[in-house]
């Protein structure tokens, strides 16, 4: 099953920056990834952030208000696939 | 496989099971962290002592400028300001992201939403101060803000402080003009945020905030506990972010700086706005008003019209008014906010830029 990567973000720099990390992981580590922009304010507030980006990786919040290392977002994805 | 047995939400790694302050936990993992700190900052200030030195070397040893001359003044201006901001911020920036990673918002709202509104006013301006006022923050926090049941003028002293007070501008000021005034920025600008906030929290304007703000359910985030070294790296990594925008800002504000502080006249700018003006204070804010440039880049031209003889209360007044009301600002809040509370905002900050620029003047 895919996993389900959330980007959460109302479309300023790091949030694409976010957004662009998780691509590159996926696809270097070969990780079928179902990335979703969720750009809507109250989606993001949902899960509780008051600062973006924020990364949800299969509906658990991984990162708020800082764009993480590519280590870290590699680290979740991993994880999260073998789960 | 290791991140994957741990618990949820947890920093693989990183989290300080045992609740200890996360630099300890660190510092015995990695024994190079806490040298590593000492070391750059003893740099940073050996750094910071030659900085006199260079430019007086560059104008006039090296380019052999009169000293007598614009041209000279002007170097020697620019000289001494490029590295000296670039070297403030880069090292300043750092320390205050690092503060800033214990304080994130969703743990601070629940702090100040336990307070009576005075106080929770003041705490929303201290917290104003640290926090960079973005697209990335503003409008969430607000959101967030309200949601919790925090009056509008909490809200508000949240969100004026926020753009006033910026800590970029605070570190310049006082590597520029020393620890009292940079004191007395905060200060008047926490004043500012706190009769702002009290003053729109008294004018009842609930019905101002835009309707689906109070639809919005905020959950309830899990904070993560982070290790030492990673605010440290996430510090760096905002600084490049920051220098990096702020620059041109800077930059463009240190040519600006550098052509009033060499070539205006010096006559020129306290004859109509020094101290014989009492009208000065409320011309330059509604001057600055409608301009805008990044806090870092406003200081430069601010340090040159304060050697050309405009009062101290009347720059300020000047800076504050170019950073706290602009446009892009005005777009972000829009989206929470009727044009109605936009028009009371800008007044009621505005007024209250005047009357710091007055008392500033007063007492300096």
């Amino acid at each position: 099953m895919n996993m389900k990567v959330k980007v959460l973000g109302t479309g300023c720099a790091n949030c694409k920056r976010l957004e662009a990390m998780v691509r590159e992981v996926a696809s270097e580590a070969g990780l079928q990834v179902e990335l979703e922009e969720v750009r809507d304010i109250a989606a993001i507030m949902s899960y509780g952030v008051m600062h973006t980006p924020g990364l949800v990786v299969d509906g658990e919040l991984k990162v708020s208000g800082r764009v993480p290392s590519k280590a870290e977002v590699a680290k979740w994805l991993t994880a999260s696939s073998k789960s | 496989m290791g991140p994957a047995a741990r618990p949820a939400g947890s920093e693989a790694g990183h989290l300080d099971a045992t609740g200890h302050f996360a630099l300890g936990a660190t510092a015995r993992g990695k024994p190079w962290l806490v040298p590593a700190v000492v070391a750059g900052t003893g740099a940073w200030f050996a750094l910071y002592m030659q900085l006199g030195r260079f430019a007086g070397w560059l104008s006039y040893d090296l380019l052999g400028l009169d000293r007598r001359t614009h041209l000279a003044s002007a170097v020697d201006f620019f000289a001494t300001d490029v590295p000296k901001i670039f070297l403030l911020l880069s090292g300043i920036i750092p320390l205050v992201s690092v503060v800033r990673s214990y304080f994130p918002p969703e743990k601070v709202r629940n702090v100040v939403a336990g307070k009576g509104e005075l106080v929770g006013t003041v705490l929303a301006a201290l917290l104003g101060v640290v926090t960079p006022f973005c697209s990335c923050s503003a409008v969430p926090m607000f959101i967030g803000f309200v949601e919790s049941g925090l009056p509008l003028g909490v809200t508000f002293g949240f969100l004026i402080a926020s753009p006033v007070v910026n800590e970029v501008a605070l570190v310049l000021l006082a590597g520029l003009f020393g620890i009292k005034v940079a004191l007395l920025y905060v200060g008047l600008g926490l004043v500012v945020a706190i009769i702002g906030g009290t003053v729109i929290g008294r004018l009842h304007l609930e019905s101002q905030v835009e309707d689906y703000v109070y639809k919005v359910k905020v959950g309830e985030a899990a904070t993560v506990r982070l290790a030492f070294e990673r605010r440290l790296a996430d510090a760096f990594a905002y600084t490049k972010d920051i220098l990096r925008r702020v620059g041109p800002w800077v930059l463009g504000g240190i040519v600006l700086g550098a052509a009033i502080h060499g070539y205006a006249p010096t006559g020129f700018v306290a004859h109509y706005a020094g101290r014989g003006n009492p009208l000065a204070v409320p011309m330059v804010v509604l001057i600055a008003v409608p301009l805008y440039s990044n806090a870092a880049g406003t200081i430069p031209i601010v340090q040159a019209l304060i050697q050309k003889g405009l009062p101290m209360g009347t720059t300020l007044a000047f800076m504050m008014a170019i950073t706290a009301i602009s446009t892009p600002e005005m777009i972000i809040l829009r989206k929470v906010i009727k044009p109605k509370l936009i028009t009371i905002f800008i007044s009621v900050v505005t007024l209250a830029i005047i009357m710091i620029g007055y008392v500033f003047n007063a007492v300096l």
